[in-house]
């Protein structure tokens, strides 16, 4: 193994980060005397190509993943659930870049895009990673990017608030999730996912290691914060209402699907633990059998460790979101509740891939409607609104089609069928009762379902607003070709894959197929 | 045929969506030509498949990965559902002539209700079905929230509020009873045959029936309904009343009953004479009955006195289903079709031939109008429609509300008993609202009086008359014939009872 090795390997990895640094060289150097909008095309026309670059190069290095020398342990996978969340955050990322097209908040162009890429390249690297230490930097390139495009509107007081929040809370959990790592290692001995979680492993409940609790609380402070699950979820509103528009809807949808493949990695891993044992120890999750007292150790605390987190995220941001008069914030808890929805589907794991591919499809769909939420949001600041409800008075009066497209997205949200946000919802609940049909997890799907009838209020609270109640002003709101574009676009994804769910399952069970 | 009725309500809705502002009366026209369409394709596929028994009309996979198919299918009672539903449209779009204010947004989210309500009729796969079921909470929402009269707003969320926490728990029922049956489908067939444990269908079974019961105004859950009826538009209202609670009554039938049958077989102890789920259920409806009728007693709005009927009625309907005899079940599926075009008929004349002439709803001022004299139509419409409501021989009303009862008198004799004294007070609230609005003999009060005479109150427009007419007709032609249906439901509902729908 040596640098060209390496190189291959990380090819769509590098794809961005040489496509970051050409965008960065091509704002300095060509085009320093632009119109603004000619630069702000060009970036984002490049950065698009970049990331279609690295969508192309995908298929080149899935050849098993990277290795370390003179091992067979895996530090970067491949296929499978890598591959479906590396696309979808290459996807997503386009999209997001493209909502920047006729925004004005920063002189800084090339930079933001730059950032853009390589914040991309951090997700890419956790969606792959098999080692703590990989997990770790990649983590850190995600959310170090995360923190400057949060702080990118520097004209805004509340951009510069929300980034410093978003810093210290980040830095914070980084130190928390490298200290859990490091108990992990000397628990262990290993610093590689499958290596750990065998060494992990006791027969009997007593034999545990007290320090491994420690461990994994540090460790789901440190994950809850990305995914931000309450608790650690304190940054988010602040975040979602300051962070200008195309960084918001970064952070809601390229960052999340990352974050969620990694903690989908950690799953898999610890369920498939005994795989690489040679024949198959039955640690298969079935129906009759008592999952929790074969596999001892990190799974079960791990279970109740994402159980709680679902728990209080379901209920608080479902509540929450009740009370907010500021759209972006509502989104900002929307999202919490829909954390709390994966991480129950990430503690009812199932050994197939089936709960994968349900959470994959959960949020690659939600990430898509988020990024159209936050694109609507956007057209509507920009034209002098703001985020507050109000602001999207008479909506349909001002702009019919905006309202159509926030029609669709918002439902979607609130899971209506036949929109996709619905699939997504029952996809997932389906997957954890096919597992657990009874005791717990049937509870924790009967109280998010119940939840998901509350979060219909405070959808409908936006769209009485643009439908139902009247104008106040009936100028007729305009928005810039390319976001329309690209918010029609996606509403018509919504309600496509919507009607035809099976498009974009038997697609990710493609993936999956020759695993 | 039939699943055209679908695909041609969502296609309209989409064009009415897309059609350019300011086309009034082209939206209207087409939304009629949408819906006689929708009727046309219903009847048709009514005479058709005249003594036949279930029918596939369209049967592709949808999610194969799941196991969900796209099947539409229709027996006896889902065809008399439709009929029932191309009725009602056709005479909300005739009564909703005079909206004039986005006026193709309105139909758009009429005819998307529409389209959901055929769909959840003619479903066969549940999950389909419960697909249909929510596409509807959505335009009545906007229909209310938008083009409402009094606490609009109020009643569209809860009114949309109670359906979704209704329809979650049939997701609960639905999603539990694909992950125990294992059989890999959502197929009602395959689920009817699906053998799920009694202990499971002990919980399944009164969790799915609240769930539908909420949109069928089940009482103590029925209260999104008078409020809801109030504030809708008259077309919405018609529909509201005219279907919409037939789809929670048709979810108890298909779903609750037709899966989870086990659900109502005894506890094993009783208390106070309720020993079962269904005991549970049937007093529920028997409440429903008696508690709508004397609050509909008690109103001081005539539209409220509407509200409150149609939460006896379909009390009337739930008790039927839970008889579980031959007779009452075919009873109460002919009185969720008498009782949606009754219904919709006294929506219609209350909410569109008085209101919009008098612009007051409240029965002491209407008392002082009379109207009499001065809306002739108007009185004879509601004498007629207050009839049948009534339940007298001759309309749709009687014959479904006996066979309910005697159905309800060889399950349990008290139940007729009881339903009984709501019949009575039916009879008194009609009344009541009919001498009150129509024919008091209050003599206004001089300064009440204009001085120049009543004004005359604009005349009665082709359209209302036209739906009045048909409405009129179908009441007294079941009325008169009943057979014309019973003949289409009788074999249905026993296939549903024998179990297994086969």
């Amino acid at each position: 193994m040596n640098y060209a090795d390496l190189f291959r390997v990380t090819l769509p990895e590098m794809a961005l980060e040489i496509t970051s640094v050409l965008v960065l060289f091509v704002d300095l150097a060509f085009l320093r005397k632009a119109a603004l909008q000619t630069r702000v095309m060009s970036a984002v026309l490049l950065g698009v190509i970049g990331c279609g670059a690295a969508l192309i190069a995908l298929p080149l290095h899935a050849f098993g993943g990277l290795t370390y020398p003179g091992s067979v342990d895996v530090v970067l996978s491949a296929g499978g659930y890598t591959a479906i969340a590396q696309i979808g955050i290459l996807g997503l990322t386009a999209l997001t870049l493209l909502l920047l097209v006729g925004s004005d908040f920063t002189q800084h162009v090339g930079e933001y895009v730059a950032v853009v890429l390589m914040a991309a390249t951090g997700g890419l690297l956790i969606s792959a990673a098999q080692d703590l230490l990989v997990i770790f930097v990649g983590l850190e390139l995600l959310s170090l990017g995360l923190y400057v495009l949060t702080a990118f509107a520097k004209r805004s007081g509340k951009s510069a608030e929300a980034a410093i929040k978003y810093y210290l809370f980040g830095g914070m959990s980084a130190a928390f999730l490298l200290f859990g790592f490091s108990y992990l290692y000397g628990l262990s001995g290993s610093t590689n996912l499958h290596r750990m979680l065998l060494g992990l492993y006791r027969p009997h409940a007593a034999e545990m290691a007290p320090l491994l609790y420690v461990a994994l609380v540090m460790i789901a402070a440190g994950l809850g914060f990305k995914v931000a699950a309450v608790p650690f979820h304190l940054w988010a509103p602040d975040t979602y209402e300051g962070a200008p528009a195309p960084a918001a809807a970064f952070i809601a949808s390229v960052s999340k699907v990352a974050s969620f493949a990694l903690l989908i990695g950690i799953s898999t891993a610890a369920w498939h633990v005994f795989d690489g044992l040679g024949g198959r120890v039955s640690v298969s999750v079935g129906f009759h059998m008592q999952p929790m007292s074969v596999y001892l150790g990190f799974r079960n605390a791990w279970q109740e460790i994402l159980i709680l987190l679902a728990l209080a995220s379901m209920v608080l941001g479902n509540l929450a979101a009740l009370a907010q008069s500021s759209v972006r914030r509502l989104l900002a808890y929307s999202a919490i509740s829909h954390a709390g929805y994966i991480l129950l589907g990430l503690a009812f794991f199932s050994y197939s891939s089936q709960s994968a591919q349900a959470i994959l499809y959960y949020i690659l769909t939600y990430g898509l409607t988020t990024i159209g939420a936050f694109g609507a949001v956007a057209v509507v600041e920009r034209a002098g609104g703001g985020d507050r409800m109000d602001a999207f008075l008479g909506l349909v009066k001002r702009n019919r089609l905006l309202a159509m497209v926030m029609m669709v997205l918002f439902l979607s949200l609130a899971g209506i069928p036949p929109l996709v946000g619905f699939w997504a919802k029952f996809n997932l609940f389906a997957a954890i009762l096919r597992v657990y049909p009874v005791g717990a997890g049937l509870g924790l799907v009967v109280l998010a379902v119940a939840m998901s009838a509350v979060s219909l209020y405070y959808y409908l609270q936006v769209l009485k607003r643009v439908f139902v109640m009247p104008a106040v002003d009936e100028t007729p709101m305009k928005a810039n070709p390319v976001t329309m574009g690209v918010l029609v676009v996606i509403a018509l994804a919504v309600v496509i894959l919507g009607c035809l769910p099976g498009l974009l399952q038997s697609w990710m069970a493609g993936f999956y197929a020759g695993m | 045929m039939l699943a055209w009725t679908i695909y041609i309500s969502f296609a309209g809705a989409l064009v009415l969506a897309l059609l350019p502002k300011g086309s009034a009366t082209l939206a209207r026209w087409f939304a009629l030509a949408v819906s006689v369409t929708g009727f046309a394709i219903g009847v048709a596929g009514f005479v058709q498949a005249a003594g036949q028994g279930r029918v596939v009309l369209v049967d592709v996979p949808w999610v194969a990965s799941m196991g969900i198919r796209f099947t539409l299918a229709a027996d006896g009672i889902s065809r008399v559902l439709v009929l029932l539903t191309g009725l009602a449209a056709v005479a909300g779009v005739l009564f909703s002539w005079n909206i004039e204010v986005r006026t193709n947004e309105f139909f758009a989210f009429f005819l998307a209700l529409i389209g959901g309500v055929y769909g959840v009729f003619l479903s066969f796969d549940l999950f389909l079905l419960f697909v249909f079921y929510e596409i509807a909470i959505v335009p009545k929402y906007f229909l209310i929230a938008i083009w409402g009269s009094t606490r609009r707003e109020y009643a569209a969320m809860k009114l949309a509020l109670y359906s979704f926490v209704g329809s979650a728990m049939v997701l609960i029922g639905l999603l539990a009873a694909y992950a125990i049956s294992g059989s890999h489908s959502t197929g009602l067939v395959a689920l009817a045959n699906a053998n799920f444990p009694v202990s499971f269908q002990m919980w399944a079974f009164p969790l799915v029936f609240v769930g539908f019961g909420i949109l069928a105004g089940l009482w103590p859950f029925h209260t999104w309904a008078p409020t809801g009826h109030v504030a809708a538009p008259t077309a919405a209202s018609m529909l509201l009343a005219g279907v919409v609670m037939k789809l929670g009554a048709y979810g108890c039938l298909r779903v609750a009953i037709g899966l989870f049958p086990h659900g109502m077989d005894p506890w094993g102890w009783s208390f106070a004479g309720i020993g079962s789920w269904r005991d549970v259920f049937a007093l529920l409806a028997v409440i429903g009955i008696v508690y709508g009728a004397l609050v509909a007693l008690a109103q001081t709005d005539f539209k409220f006195v509407i509200g409150y009927s149609s939460v006896s009625h379909m009390g009337f309907v739930l008790l039927g289903l839970v008889t579980l005899k031959q007779i009452g079940v075919t009873g109460a599926v002919l009185q969720m079709f008498s009782h949606g075009v009754i219904a919709g008929l006294l929506f219609a004349i209350v909410g569109r031939i008085v209101y919009e002439r008098t612009h007051t709803r409240q029965l002491a001022e209407l008392e002082k109008m009379h109207l009499g004299k001065r809306m002739p139509f108007a009185a004879w419409a509601f004498v007629i429609a207050g009839m049948a409501s009534m339940g007298l021989p001759g309309f749709s009303g009687f014959v479904a509300e006996l066979q309910v009862l005697v159905g309800a008198w060889i399950a349990k004799p008290w139940w007729t008993a009881a339903a009984g004294i709501g019949i009575v007070v039916g009879v008194a609230y009609t009344w009541r609202a009919l001498q009150k609005a129509f024919f008091s003999d209050r003599l206004p009060t001089p300064d009440e009086h204009p001085k120049t005479g009543w004004p005359k109150f604009e005349a009665i427009t082709w359209p209302e008359i036209a739906g009045t007419a048909l409405l009129m007709a179908a009441t007294l032609i079941v009325g008169v014939y009943p057979r014309v249906l019973l003949d289409s439901i009788e074999p249905a509902v026993k296939a549903l009872l024998a179990g297994g729908m086969q």
